[in-house]
């Protein structure tokens, strides 16, 4: 894939080529990155979910997890750090029409775009939000984020980590989110199943998907490549509906996987279309019942 | 219920009288976030946009308010948002991803003195240069200054429109004094409101390039959910909106956005005069110091000082040939504005030490009497 910038006429098409920007191809993402498999999971679960492509929007922000809207061939905006969610905020309120995926990394959304997830999962914003969490800032070269494990070494934390990270399920779920799940990138097919869902879930879904950055993080933590797919295959516990305060990331204890949160609660289009434009509610009953 | 443009005689603050005429120019969407002195356009915005089927949201900060402004627009709405010193400086990265982007919405500054909290509740123009260059990287903007509330309700239509048709945000640089005053604000009727709204793209989609300029160097915009396949990011951009990282691109874009304004100052620029025509004393001030400058002027002349009055309403860009023409014929320049010396500064570099140059500022809080600028018109000429 990296050698070949334009597949060649005898090789078969990607079956989500229809979804690629081939032309910009090849990727920024390093060998041993697991974000292509959740971005390919994504567009798997974009294509499979039967939604409106045509109506479907992908925002992220900065950094590696952020170049992803500028991969897929949908309208994509590649935004400033950490704002995807205040930006997709205001498509969705401008045009309530619009499916939203937010696809962006762990430092983008939770420590320099942290208030804006809380807000829009309290509003209950009818958006899906992918976070790929490779525990670190990989774009930058390896710095501590808000989920790198408490002693891992980074480029800024030389000695250890002395901080406490994210538990994120956790934080989506007392901020109000309604549909919360959490996968590695080695799930796939769980991982596909879930975002489909998401997508085709009314509301704030948040799913986090644990993905490996072998070059900036594995290196200063004595991880090859394949230790950490190890460690996702090995120490991971699936346990759907698991209570979200014990869902810290411990590879010694085991990391819990599944579909932790799946709930109703009225969006806040559908809040404001009720006190502020009834008229639009009356508008929309017809085209509900089509 | 009420319509979008009320038609009518009222008596109405600035801050008021902005909302109104956001609403009269098509905006349907705010995002904000309470700040003195801007929080009535906020409110009046809440209640007015439930009217004509728009949309408000106060966000969980101007950063946020001013990335769903943003958003909305490509959603496909005239959109804005309206704040003070502190929160303006926090919208200067989204307002950088707007020029960038090239994305039509309106930004509303009721400047208060700073730096800093400041003066939250007493005015001041110290935030002028930050309107010029207060967001990173090399660009043009544009920039407007009223001095009424019933001038602030057409320049907010003026800056909607100018948004729309050059593609970039539009900044309205008022002050607290404008925007908490209550004065006659006449509203016409919906018909004689000129509106514009942005190019809209022609020809097959899959060929569309959502940065290739059009005639007057302005790309037509599709909105979000249309079928354009739009990438629209912040990086350095080709004319098809893909990030290249290559000097030519950033000279290409670059070029482009600062042309597109740069070629169309004539249409851009307003300004406004009193008694300028046989004056030797040019008195060059915006907004709320205009009108005090305005009534100095008067009383100089009495003097038998002949000055006038330059009153810039487009900031920035910057009236350069209208400044340069006047050293050519001015005895000077009297700069009146509530900072030390910003717009002053431009003054001084248009005139190019032709003539002398004065202030008449001070650091804010309370409005140039216009006795101060009389008392030195008596002593410098």
């Amino acid at each position: 894939m990296q050698e070949n910038s334009t597949p060649s006429k005898k090789q078969p098409g990607h079956p989500l080529d229809d979804l690629i920007r081939t032309d910009r191809i090849p990727h920024i993402w390093c060998p041993g990155c697991g974000i292509g498999t959740v971005f390919s999971a994504c567009l798997a679960a974009l294509k499979g979910s039967g939604i409106n492509l045509r109506k479907t929007v992908m925002v992220s922000g900065i950094g590696c997890s952020g170049r992803a809207a500028g991969y897929v061939k949908l309208d994509s905006f590649h935004t400033t750090h950490g704002r995807a969610i205040p930006f997709a905020t205001g498509l969705k309120l401008a045009n309530p029409e619009l499916n939203i995926a937010v696809f962006s990394g762990d430092g983008d959304l939770f420590a320099i775009g942290g208030n804006h997830f809380i807000h829009a999962a309290r509003r209950n914003m009818d958006m899906t939000v992918i976070c790929v969490n490779n525990l670190n800032y990989g774009m930058t070269g390896g710095q501590v984020a808000a989920t790198t494990p408490y002693l891992a070494k980074s480029t800024t934390t030389p000695m250890g980590n002395p901080e406490t990270p994210f538990n994120l399920p956790l934080m989506a779920y007392a901020c109000g989110a309604t549909y919360v799940a959490r996968w590695t990138m080695l799930h796939t097919r769980d991982l596909t199943e879930c975002i489909t869902e998401a997508i085709c879930k009314k509301g704030f879904s948040f799913i986090e998907a644990l993905s490996p950055c072998p070059v900036n993080y594995g290196r200063r933590n004595k991880q090859k490549p394949l230790d950490m797919l190890k460690l996702y295959q090995e120490k991971t516990i699936i346990k759907n509906d698991a209570d979200p305060s014990t869902l810290d990331i411990d590879f010694e204890k085991g990391i819990i996987l599944g579909k932790f949160v799946d709930l109703d609660r009225p969006t806040f289009t559908e809040q404001y279309d009720k006190i502020y434009r009834p008229s639009r509610l009356q508008e929309n009953v017809p085209e509900l019942n089509s | 219920m009420k319509p979008a443009v009320l038609t009518g005689e009222y008596f109405m603050t600035g801050d008021v009288a902005c909302a109104e005429g956001a609403l009269a120019a098509g905006c349907r969407f705010f995002g904000g976030y309470p700040i003195t002195p801007a929080t009535e356009i906020a409110e009046r915005m809440a209640i007015r946009l439930s009217h004509v089927d728009g949309c408000f949201i106060q966000m969980e900060d101007e950063i946020g308010a001013m990335a769903a402004v943003l958003g909305a627009s490509w959603g496909g709405v005239k959109s804005m948002t309206a704040t003070s010193g502190p929160g303006f400086s926090l919208m200067m990265e989204n307002i950088g991803l707007g020029i960038c982007t090239e994305t039509p919405c309106v930004v509303v500054n009721v400047q208060r003195g700073g730096p800093s909290t400041g003066l939250p509740t007493h005015g001041a123009q110290s935030d002028m240069m930050q309107a010029r260059w207060g967001s990173h990287g090399h660009y043009e903007i544009i920039a407007m200054a009223p001095s009424s509330p019933q001038e602030i309700f057409y320049l907010t239509i003026t800056a909607f429109n100018l948004s729309e048709k050059y593609r970039l945000p539009v900044l309205i640089m008022t002050d607290e004094i404008i925007g908490h005053m209550s004065e006659k604000v006449i509203i016409p009727e919906a018909k004689l409101i000129k509106t514009v709204s942005r190019p809209r793209p022609k020809g097959r989609k899959d060929r569309f390039k959502p940065f290739a300029p059009g005639p007057n160097g302005v790309a037509p915009m599709p909105a979000a959910g249309e079928g354009y396949n739009l990438h629209i990011t912040g990086l350095t951009h080709d004319e098809k909106g893909y990030p290249v990282m290559a000097v030519e691109t950033q000279t290409e874009m670059v070029s482009r956005i600062t042309e597109k304004i740069r070629r169309n100052l004539d249409d851009i620029i307003r300004t406004d005069s009193y008694l300028l025509d046989d004056a030797e004393i040019a008195v060059v001030s915006y907004g709320i110091s205009a009108r005090t400058s305005m009534a100095a002027v008067a009383e100089a002349r009495k003097l038998g000082i002949k000055a006038g009055l330059l009153r810039l309403v487009t900031i920035w860009p910057f009236p350069e040939d209208q400044i340069r023409k006047l050293a050519d014929r001015v005895k000077g320049f009297v700069t009146v504005e509530i900072n030390l010396g910003q717009i002053h500064r431009e003054v001084e570099r248009c005139a190019g030490g032709k003539v002398p140059i004065f202030l008449v500022g001070h650091p804010g809080g309370t409005i140039i009497h216009p006795d101060s600028v009389v008392k030195l018109l008596k002593e410098a000429f």
